[in-house]
C-alpha cells in the first residue's frame, strides 16, 4: 500500500514538474515576442528571400561592362499605303517585329535572334522627336540567344519612324575587385591586428596577475596582524618614495638626454656600474650566515643600483625617442617602423614612474611585513600594545584610500567630515582585531588576496569587450586603437581566470620537491610551477587570439575600428551585398585562424 | 644528532595522523621506517622538513627546534635537509641538469637564480653527482624522457647537490622493480656509508630493511610500535606492526 502511494506521489511530482517548465516556456515565449504570424505573412518572406539572395552574391568582383543596343525601326501607328521598312541584317543580333506596324497600346509579338545566350536586359520604346526611352519590360534569351515577348507598345503615335530597342551588357576584359574588397581588404588585416596586439598586452599584464588568483600558491601565505598591518602601510610610503626616486632619476638623466650620443655614452657607462654593482650586491651563493654591516652595506647598494636602473630606462626611453624621430624621416615606406621605436619610448617614458612606484611600494611592504612577523616571534609586555596601534594606523589608511576613490567617483567632496568617518570606521575595526589576535597567530593574507584578485577579474570579464570599447572610444578616440585597448581589458580578466585555473590544477609534487630544497616563493614558482604551465599557457593564448579576431569583428559597431565598423555601416545602409563581403572575410579569417592555432598548438605542445 | 619528541599531527579534517611519536636519530645512521600505507611514514617524514606544520611536540637537529624556525631560518635548515621522493617528483619539462640544480635554491642568490645563472662550480657539481649515478650522459635530456629508475637517480642527484646532512627518503623505491629498488638503495648507502649522511628511509620491504638499515622504527596509525634493530622485528613484533592477518613476503 505504502509503495504504491510514493508511486502515485512520483507521478505526481513529475507531473507537476512538466507542467512548471510548460510554464516557464510559455513565459519565455511571451517576453521575447515569438511571432509566427509575421515570419508567414508575404511581405516578410519576400524581404528575407531578397536579403539572403543580396548575402548569397557578395560584391567582390567586377567587370568593366560595354553595351550594346540593337535597334528595330517600327512604325507607329500603320502609315498609309507602303510601310516596308529595310530588312534587318540577319547575321548581328536582330528584332522581329509581328505585325510590323501596329497602333498604339497594341499588344505585339517582339522576336529577338542572334543575342548572346542567355544575355539579358531591358527592351525600350524609343518615340520619335523625343529624348526618352520607354520601358517595355526585360528580354531574357535563350540558349540559342533567342526570345519572344509580347509587350504592350506605347501611347506615342507618330508619323515618323519610331525605334523598338534591345540593350544587352557584356562583361569584357578580366574581373577587378570592387571597392567594397579593397576596402574590406584593409579592415581584415587591421582586424587581426588589433587582436594579436590586444593579445600580446593582455597575456603579458595577464601572466604575473594569474598567480595572485591560484589559490593552491596563495592558500599558504600568511602573516600576522604586525606583520599585514606594516605590509599596508609601507605600501604608500614606498610608492611616494618610488615617484620621489623617478622624478629624481628623470632629473638627473637630463643632463645626458641633450644630446644622442652623450645618452648612448651615458647609457653604457651606467650599464657597467650597475653590472659591477650587481656582482657585489647579489653574492652568487650565500653559505654562510653574513654579518648585518654587509646586509646594510648591500642594501645601500641595491637601492643606488635601483637609481641608476630608473636613470638607465629614461635613457633607454630618450635614446628610443631620438632614434625612432629619426628613422621615421628617413626611412621612407618603412616610417612605420620608427614610428613604433619612437612610441615604445613613449610608453616606456609613461611606466617609468608606475613601475618606479610599484617596485619599491612592493619592497618595503614586503621588507616591513617580514620584519612584523619577526618582531611578533619574540612576545614582550609592549607587543601587544604595538599591534593595537598599528592596527588601528592601517585600518584607518586603508578606509582612508578607499574613501578617496569613492570621492573620486562620486564628488562627494566634503573631505574632513569624510575621512573622519572612514579614519574612525578603519580604526575600530583595527583595534577589534588589535585586542584580540595574539601576536603570533597568522591571518591568511593570501587567502584575502586570492578573492580580492578573483572577484576583480570577474568583474571585468562579465563585461563584454564591446561595452569597454565605447569607454575607449571615448579616450581614446573612434578607431581601431580604442578598440584593441578594449580587447586587451577583457583579455586580461579573461585570461588570468583560465591561467590561474591552469596553476590549480599542475602537479603538487614537484612544487613540494623544490620547497624541499630550500627555495623561497619566489624561486619555488619559477622552477616549480612555471615549467609546469607553459603549455597550457600557450595553448590558452592562442585561443584567446582566436576569440580576439572574432570579438574585433564586432568591436568596431561601438566604434571600436576594425572589419566591425564597415559591417555595421553596410549594414544600416541596407548594402548587404557589400556586408556580405565582410561576413565571407570574417568567416574566412576566423576559419584560418582556427586552423593555424590548432596547428601551432600541436608543434608546441 | 635528531631528536624527535611527542610529535603529533591532526589533520584539518579530524585525522590523527602522529600520535605522540618520539625517538632519535644518531648522525650517520640508517633508519627505515616502516608500517602500512596510512600508518603515517610521509607524515613523519614531512614534518622533519616542515613540508607539513605539525600540531604539537618538538624536532630538535644540533639542539635548535625546527618547530620553531622561522620562514627565513627554515630555508636555511632545509636546505641541509635532502628529500627523495616516491614519484621522483622531478620538473617533467625542465632538463635533467636544471632539476639537479634545482637542489641547489636555497643556497644561491634568488634574484640570480630567476634569471636561471647558476655558479659554474654548482654546475660541475652536478655533472659529478650525476656520474656519481651513472647518468651523466642524460644531463641536457628532459626529464620526463628518462626511465623510472633514471627519474629517481635524478632525484638522489638533486637531494645529493644540497650537500645534505639529512636525507629524507619517502618510499624512494615503491615504484620501481626489485633491480631497479636495489641500485636506488645502494646509492642511498653509499651516500650514507661514505659521506656519513644520515638517512632516513620509509620502506615497504622487510628484506629491504634487513639488506640495508642500520635501525628500525615502526608505526602503526600514527602510534610508534618498535624502535630497533632490524633483526629484532620477529613474527609477533610482524603481526603488531601489520595487523594479524599479515603475512610476511620475500
Amino acid at each position: 500500500m505504502k509503495q504504491k502511494n510514493s508511486n502515485f506521489l512520483r507521478s505526481l511530482k513529475i507531473a507537476i514538474a512538466v507542467f512548471l517548465a510548460l510554464v516557464i516556456y510559455a513565459y519565455g515565449f511571451q517576453v521575447t515576442n515569438v511571432k509566427l504570424e509575421e515570419t508567414k505573412s508575404e511581405h516578410r518572406q519576400t524581404q528575407l528571400v531578397r536579403i539572403l539572395r543580396a548575402l548569397a552574391k557578395p560584391d567582390i568582383l567586377e567587370y568593366e561592362r560595354e553595351e550594346f543596343i540593337v535597334l528595330l525601326p517600327i512604325m507607329v501607328p500603320c502609315p498609309e499605303g507602303d510601310n516596308s521598312l529595310d530588312a534587318p541584317n540577319t547575321s548581328n543580333p536582330y528584332l522581329v517585329m509581328t505585325p510590323s506596324c501596329a497602333d498604339p497600346r497594341e499588344v505585339v509579338m517582339i522576336e529577338g535572334h542572334n543575342f548572346e545566350s542567355f544575355s539579358t536586359g531591358p527592351l525600350n520604346f524609343l518615340p520619335a522627336d523625343s529624348t526618352v526611352r520607354l520601358q517595355l519590360g526585360t528580354f531574357k534569351a535563350d540558349k540559342n540567344g533567342d526570345f519572344e515577348m509580347e509587350v504592350r507598345l506605347s501611347p506615342r503615335p507618330n508619323e515618323k519612324i519610331q525605334e523598338i530597342q534591345a540593350i544587352t551588357r557584356k562583361n569584357i576584359g578580366t574581373p577587378k575587385f570592387t571597392e567594397t574588397a579593397l576596402a574590406t581588404w584593409e579592415k581584415i588585416i587591421e582586424t587581426v591586428f588589433m587582436a594579436l596586439l590586444a593579445t600580446t598586452l593582455g597575456t603579458m599584464i595577464a601572466i604575473p596577475l594569474s598567480f595572485f588568483a591560484a589559490r593552491n600558491l596563495m592558500e599558504d601565505v600568511t602573516s600576522t596582524l604586525i606583520g599585514s598591518s606594516l605590509s599596508i602601510l609601507f605600501i604608500p610610503v614606498g610608492a611616494y618614495l618610488g615617484i620621489k626616486v623617478a622624478g629624481l632619476a628623470s632629473q638627473l638623466s637630463t643632463y645626458l638626454t641633450g644630446n644622442l650620443l652623450y645618452s648612448l655614452a651615458g647609457l653604457i657607462i651606467i650599464s657597467l656600474i650597475i653590472w659591477q654593482g650587481v656582482r657585489f650586491a647579489f653574492p652568487q651563493q650565500e653559505i654562510e650566515k653574513i654579518s648585518s654591516s654587509t646586509i646594510i652595506g648591500r642594501t645601500t647598494i641595491k637601492g643606488g643600483l635601483f637609481l641608476l636602473l630608473i636613470m638607465t630606462l629614461y635613457l633607454v626611453s630618450n635614446i628610443a625617442l631620438g632614434i625612432g624621430t629619426y628613422l621615421a624621416i628617413n626611412l621612407g615606406s618603412f616610417a612605420f617602423l620608427g614610428d613604433f621605436v619612437r612610441d615604445m619610448g613613449d610608453i616606456l617614458n609613461l611606466v617609468i614612474v608606475i613601475i618606479s612606484a610599484l617596485t619599491i611600494g612592493a619592497v618595503f611592504s614586503s621588507i616591513a611585513g617580514r620584519l612584523g612577523i619577526k618582531f611578533g616571534r619574540t612576545p614582550k609586555a609592549t607587543t601587544k600594545i604595538i599591534q593595537i596601534v598599528l592596527a588601528i594606523l592601517a585600518g584607518a589608511m586603508l578606509f582612508i584610500l578607499i574613501m578617496a576613490m569613492l570621492n573620486w567617483f562620486y564628488e562627494y567632496n566634503n573631505y574632513t567630515e569624510l575621512y573622519a568617518y572612514a579614519g574612525i570606521i578603519g580604526s575600530l575595526m583595527g583595534l577589534v582585531l588589535g585586542i584580540t589576535l595574539k601576536p603570533t597567530a597568522a591571518l591568511k593574507t593570501g587567502f584575502i588576496i586570492y578573492y580580492i584578485f578573483r572577484t576583480v577579474f570577474n568583474a571585468l570579464r562579465s563585461i563584454e569587450a564591446i561595452v569597454w570599447a565605447i569607454i575607449f572610444v571615448v579616450w581614446v578616440g573612434i578607431g581601431p586603437f580604442a578598440g584593441s585597448l578594449a580587447l586587451a581589458l577583457h583579455t586580461i580578466a579573461a585570461l588570468a581566470k583560465l591561467y590561474s585555473e591552469q596553476v590549480e590544477s599542475i602537479m603538487a609534487g614537484p612544487v613540494e620537491a623544490i620547497q624541499s630544497t630550500g627555495a623561497n616563493r619566489l624561486q619555488t614558482i619559477i622552477y616549480g610551477v612555471i615549467p609546469q604551465i607553459v603549455p597550457p599557457y600557450i595553448s590558452f593564448t592562442m585561443y584567446r587570439w582566436d576569440i580576439n579576431v572574432r570579438m574585433s569583428t564586432i568591436i568596431g559597431f561601438a566604434g571600436g575600428g576594425g572589419i566591425g565598423f564597415l559591417l555595421s555601416q553596410n549594414i544600416n545602409l541596407l548594402q548587404y551585398r557589400a556586408a556580405s563581403v565582410q561576413m565571407f572575410a570574417i568567416a574566412i579569417v576566423v576559419a584560418s585562424m582556427d586552423y593555424i592555432s590548432s596547428k601551432l598548438r600541436e608543434n608546441v605542445v | 644528532m635528531l631528536k624527535i619528541q611527542n610529535l603529533t599531527k591532526i589533520y584539518d579534517g579530524g585525522v590523527l595522523a602522529l600520535d605522540n611519536v618520539s625517538f632519535e636519530v644518531p648522525e650517520g645512521q640508517f633508519l627505515a621506517i616502516i608500517g602500512l600505507s596510512g600508518s603515517g611514514k610521509s607524515t613523519l617524514l614531512r614534518c622533519i622538513n616542515r613540508l607539513i606544520e605539525p600540531t604539537e611536540g618538538t624536532i630538535l637537529w644540533n639542539g635548535k627546534d625546527i618547530t620553531k624556525a622561522s620562514d627565513d631560518e627554515m630555508r636555511h635548515i632545509r636546505r641541509k635537509i635532502g628529500m627523495v621522493f616516491q614519484h621522483f617528483n622531478l620538473v617533467h619539462r625542465s632538463s635533467v641538469l636544471t632539476n639537479v640544480l634545482a637542489g641547489r635554491l636555497g643556497y644561491v642568490n634568488p634574484a640570480m637564480s630567476i634569471l636561471n645563472r647558476f655558479p659554474q662550480s654548482d654546475i660541475d657539481n652536478a655533472i659529478k653527482q650525476l656520474d656519481r649515478v651513472g647518468i651523466a650522459d642524460k644531463a641536457y635530456s628532459r626529464a620526463d624522457e628518462l626511465s623510472g629508475g633514471q627519474q629517481q637517480r635524478v632525484g638522489v642527484a638533486r637531494a645529493m647537490m644540497q650537500n645534505p646532512e639529512i636525507i629524507l627518503a619517502d618510499e624512494p623505491v615503491a615504484s620501481l622493480d626489485p633491480v631497479l629498488a636495489h641500485s636506488i638503495m645502494q646509492h642511498l648507502e653509499k651516500i650514507n656509508k661514505e659521506d656519513g649522511t644520515t638517512v632516513l628511509c620509509s620502506l615497504h620491504f622487510l628484506d629491504l630493511v634487513h639488506r640495508y638499515a642500520d635501525r628500525a622504527v615502526a608505526l602503526n596509525d600514527g602510534k610508534l610500535m618498535y624502535e630497533g634493530p632490524p633483526d629484532g622485528i620477529d613474527d609477533a613484533k610482524f603481526k603488531e606492526i601489520y595487523g594479524k592477518d599479515a603475512e610476511r613476503v620475500g
